[in-house]
C-alpha cells in the first residue's frame, strides 16, 4: 500500500498490523531515548491547509522520532478557492523530494487526488479532509479502545462503540465507522436526523435518534461523544437543531448518563471539546474518560503509519 | 455546389439523395447526376442534422474556455447544424447587442446556424426580467429563454417570464435547481456522497421546482421547457404533467443516460457537472422516458471548460462536461443498440423535436425533396475509443474519454455544404 487515504484501505490484517507496530512503536517511547533512526534522510511534508495544531504537531513527532527531516508546509491563506493552489504545492514539494506528505484540507477528497493526480511520488497521508475521512485519528481511536477493552486483549471483535452527534460533518465518525467494522466491532450512531447524512444506512453500522435507549439497551464498551462543528452550521445553511441547550439534553454526556453506563465503559472525544454541549467537564475529567490519553496514542500510532508506508511494509493495493 | 450520395440508409431502406443548390434535390434509387460530387455511402445511414437546444459556446467572455468557432467545429463533427447557444456568457447574453453578436459570430463561423438564447433576468441575477420583447424583435429572433446555470427561483419571477413570453411564442427554459436545497452541493446526494463526504445535490431540489414551474405553466397557459432532466421522480412528474395537458417539454443529455454517481467515488472533476451524475436507478427512468416521448429531446449541455478548471482537487473544479462529439454516440449506444428506440425517434429526439421547441426554421425536417439539406451521414457500425485531445472543441473535459462508442460521424452538411467529410472537417 502506497497511500493511507481512507480507513477503507485497510483490510483487517492490515490495520491489526498498524496497530501491533504502534505498540512496539509506544514502547520505545518509554525509554530515555525517545529517538529512532529509522527513517534517517527521508523527508516527511506537512501540509496543512486547514489549522490543527493538535494534529500537526502529532505528526511532527511522529516523524521526528523516526528520525525524519520534517517541513511544515501551512497553505492555509493561500486560495484554495483557485484551484490551482494544491497542485502547484505539490509540484513545489515534489521539488523538494518529499518521501511523505501529510495532506490536512478543507476539501473531501483532496488527498485522494493528491496521490493520484500524479502531482507528487510521495507517500500521501490523509491527515483529514472536509468532511470525509481522518484515518489516523480512527486508528489512534482504536489503538486506545484496544488498550481498554476486552481486557486489554487487542481484539476487538464484538466490542460494542457508541458513536453520538455531529455524524454528518464528521470525518472522524466516517473512519471510525469504518475500521471498527473491519476489527469486527459494533458500531451504533447516536444523532438527530438532520446530523446523520442521507445515504447513511449504506454504512455498515446501526443509527438511533435516542441516546437514552442506546445507552440503556446496548451496555457499549466506548461512547464516543462527537465535537459539534457549529463552524459548520451557521444560519444560512438552516439550523440543525433548534438550540445549544436541546442539544445538549437529547445528545449531550452528563452526569445522568454517565451514570447508566457499565462501570468499564469507557469515555472518548476526538476533541477539542465543546464542555458543556457535547459533554459535561464532569463526563470529560471523570476516571473514564480517555481524551487526554488519545492525544498520546496518536503520535506512536503516526509512526507506526509513516514508518509502514515509507519502509513499503504495509499489504494491500495500491490505495 | 451538388453532392449525389449513393446506397445510403434512410428510415427503413437504402436510397441515393441528391443535394443541389443547399436544398434535397432528388431522392430515390439509382439517380445520377453529372455535374455532382459522388459520394458512395454504403453502410451508412442519413439522418436529419441534429439540434442541440442547450450548448455552452463562451463567447464572449470566456474565450479561453472556447469560442463560437471552435464549439460549432465541435458541433459539425457531432453530427450537428444548428446548435442553442446558452446565455451565460460574459457579458450575459440578456440585451439584443448581445444575442446578435453571438448570432454574427455564427454565422461568420458558417460551421452550424447559431441560435442565441437569451437570458431570463438581467445578468441572470434572477432579479428583474430581461428585455425578452427585444431579443425576440432582434436579428437573432430569439424563442428561448434560459437562466442556465442558474434556477428562476422566485416564483413570481417566474410566473412573469412565461406569461410575458406568450407574446411572441417563446419558451422559458429553466434549469431546476432550488437554490436552497443545493447551498454548496458537489455531487448527487445519497449513499455515494455519504461516504465520499461531499456535500449533497439531492433529488428533490430538481423535482421540487419542476413540480412548481408544471403547475405555473398550467395556471398561465404557456410553453415550458425543463433542462437537463435527472431524477426519476423528475420524468414522474413530466409525465404527469403531460397527461394533465401542460404545455411542458423536457431534454436530458447524453451524460445522465450512461454515466452514474458512482464514478465520483475517484473524485475525478471529469464527472462534477450540475446537474450531478445520479442513480443507476435514475438512469434507468430517463433512458425509459426518453423512449416512451416523456423526454422530448436529448441536448448535450456542452460545457467546455479550460484544462486548469479541472486539474485540481474536486471542490475547487468546475461543473461541466464536453458533450457534441460524443452526443450521438452514446444515444445510439444507451437507446438504440439496447433496442429501447429506433433510428427514426432517435431523429425526433435529436433534431425534429428540438427544431420544434425552438421554433428553428430549415432544422429538423425530413430528407424529403425541397427541404434544406441539412443533414449528417452516420456509421452505425462503427466503433471509436473516445480521444478529447483529437476533439475540435477547445475544451478537454469528456466524462467519456477512453470509452469504447458505436456509431460514427462521417460526414454533415449544412445546407448542401459538407462541413465535414470523412470524419475531418471541411473549411468553408
Ligand atoms: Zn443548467
Amino acid at each position: 500500500m502506497r497511500h493511507l487515504l481512507s480507513a477503507a484501505d485497510l483490510d483487517r490484517d492490515a490495520a491489526v498490523h498498524v496497530l501491533d507496530v504502534a505498540e512496539e512503536m509506544a514502547a520505545t517511547q518509554r525509554r530515555v531515548v525517545k529517538k529512532l533512526p529509522t527513517l534517517r534522510g527521508r523527508t516527511v511534508v506537512n501540509l496543512f491547509f486547514e489549522d490543527s495544531t493538535r494534529t500537526r504537531t502529532s505528526f511532527e513527532a511522529a516523524a521526528k522520532r523516526l528520525s525524519a527531516d520534517v517541513i511544515n508546509f501551512s497553505a492555509k491563506g493561500s486560495s484554495v478557492s483557485k484551484g490551482e493552489s494544491l497542485k502547484d504545492t505539490a509540484l513545489t514539494l515534489e521539488a523538494m523530494g518529499a518521501d511523505a506528505v501529510v495532506v490536512r484540507h478543507g476539501s473531501s477528497g483532496a488527498p485522494h487526488r493528491l496521490a493520484h493526480a500524479g502531482w507528487t511520488r510521495g507517500a500521501v497521508v490523509n491527515a483529514g479532509d472536509g468532511t470525509h475521512e481522518h484515518p489516523t485519528q480512527a486508528l489512534l481511536d482504536a489503538y486506545t479502545m484496544r488498550r481498554h477493552l476486552r481486557g486489554g486483549t487487542g481484539d476487538l471483535a464484538g466490542a460494542k462503540v457508541v458513536v453520538v452527534g455531529d455524524v454528518l460533518h464528521s470525518r472522524v465518525a466516517r473512519s471510525n465507522v469504518l475500521l471498527l467494522h473491519t476489527l469486527g466491532a459494533h458500531v451504533t450512531l447516536v444523532a438527530p436526523p438532520t446530523l446523520l447524512p442521507v445515504g447513511v444506512e449504506a454504512w455498515p453500522c446501526e443509527t438511533s435518534h435516542d441516546l437514552d435507549a442506546t445507552l440503556l439497551r446496548g451496555e457499549p464498551d466506548a461512547v464516543m461523544m462527537l465535537r459539534v462543528q457549529a463552524e459548520r452550521m451557521d444560519a444560512s445553511k438552516g439550523s440543525f437543531f433548534p438550540s445549544a441547550r436541546e442539544y445538549s439534553r437529547r445528545y449531550g454526556l452528563g452526569r445522568e448518563r454517565l451514570g447508566m453506563l457499565p462501570d468499564d465503559t469507557i469515555v472518548m472525544h476526538p476533541g477539542p471539546m465543546n464542555r458543556g454541549l457535547e459533554i459535561s467537564a464532569e463526563a470529560a475529567d471523570s476516571v473514564r474518560s480517555t481524551i487526554v490519553e488519545q492525544v498520546g496514542n496518536g503520535v506512536a500510532v503516526r509512526m507506526a503509519v509513516l514508518y509502514l508506508l515509507l519502509a513499503g511494509e504495509l499489504p494491500g493495493g495500491d490505495a | 455546389m451538388k453532392t449525389l450520395i449513393q446506397n445510403v440508409t434512410v428510415g427503413g431502406g437504402q436510397t441515393d439523395l441528391l443535394l443541389a443548390d443547399g436544398v434535397v434535390a432528388a431522392v430515390g434509387p439509382g439517380l445520377s447526376a453529372d455535374d455532382a460530387t459522388v459520394l458512395d455511402a454504403t453502410g451508412l445511414r442519413a439522418l436529419p442534422g441534429l439540434v442541440d437546444l442547450h450548448t455552452h459556446l463562451r463567447e464572449p467572455g470566456r474565450e479561453d474556455a472556447e469560442t463560437v468557432e471552435s464549439g460549432t467545429r465541435s458541433a459539425a463533427r457531432g453530427g450537428y447544424t444548428s446548435v442553442f447557444a446558452m446565455a451565460n456568457t460574459l457579458p450575459v447574453a440578456d440585451t439584443a447587442g448581445v444575442v446578435e453578436q453571438v448570432q454574427r459570430l455564427g454565422e461568420e463561423a458558417g460551421w452550424v446556424d447559431v441560435r442565441p438564447v437569451g437570458a431570463v433576468t438581467v445578468g441572470l441575477a434572477g432579479q428583474q426580467l430581461a428585455e425578452l420583447g427585444a431579443m425576440a424583435d432582434s436579428r437573432a429572433a430569439v424563442r428561448v429563454f434560459s437562466d442556465d446555470g442558474h434556477c428562476v427561483s422566485d416564483a413570481v419571477l417566474m410566473r412573469r417570464a412565461l406569461e410575458y413570453v406568450k407574446a411572441f411564442d417563446g419558451v422559458i427554459a429553466q434549469h431546476a435547481e432550488e437554490p436552497r436545497l443545493t447551498e454548496g452541493a458537489q455531487m448527487n446526494e445519497g449513499t455515494v456522497s455519504a461516504v465520499l463526504g461531499l456535500r449533497g445535490w439531492p433529488s428533490v431540489a430538481e423535482e421540487a421546482v419542476i413540480a412548481r414551474d408544471v403547475l405555473l405553466a398550467d395556471h398561465v397557459g404557456s410553453r415550458l421547457h425543463v433542462c437537463h432532466l435527472s431524477t426519476r421522480g423528475s420524468v414522474e412528474i413530466v409525465r404527469w404533467a403531460k397527461q394533465r395537458g401542460v404545455q411542458v417539454t423536457a431534454e436530458v443529455t447524453p451524460h445522465h443516460l450512461l454515466l452514474t454517481d458512482e464514478l465520483v467515488r475517484g473524485y475525478d472533476p471529469v464527472y462534477k457537472v450540475n446537474p450531478p451524475l445520479r442513480t443507476q436507478a435514475d438512469v434507468e427512468a430517463v433512458r425509459e422516458g426518453l423512449a416512451d416521448g416523456t423526454i422530448d429531446i436529448v441536448a448535450t449541455d456542452h460545457a467546455p471548460h479550460p484544462v486548469e478548471a479541472k486539474d485540481c482537487e474536486w471542490s475547487a473544479a468546475a461543473m461541466g462536461m464536453t458533450g457534441l462529439e460524443t452526443a450521438l454516440s452514446v444515444v445510439q449506444h444507451t437507446m438504440v443498440d439496447t433496442g429501447l428506440m429506433g433510428w427514426d425517434t432517435l431523429v425526433d429526439r435529436m433534431s425534429s423535436a428540438p427544431a420544434r421547441i425552438g421554433r428553428l426554421a430549415g432544422h429538423g425536417l425530413p430528407l424529403e425533396v425541397g427541404n434544406p439539406a441539412n443533414l449528417v451521414l452516420v456509421d452505425p457500425a462503427a466503433r471509436w475509443t473516445v480521444d478529447p485531445a483529437a476533439m475540435a472543441t477547445a475544451g478537454r473535459n469528456s466524462p467519456f474519454r477512453g470509452m469504447e462508442l458505436p456509431g460514427k460521424v462521417v460526414a454533415t452538411f449544412l445546407r448542401g455544404r459538407p462541413t465535414v467529410l470523412d470524419s475531418e472537417l471541411v473549411t468553408p
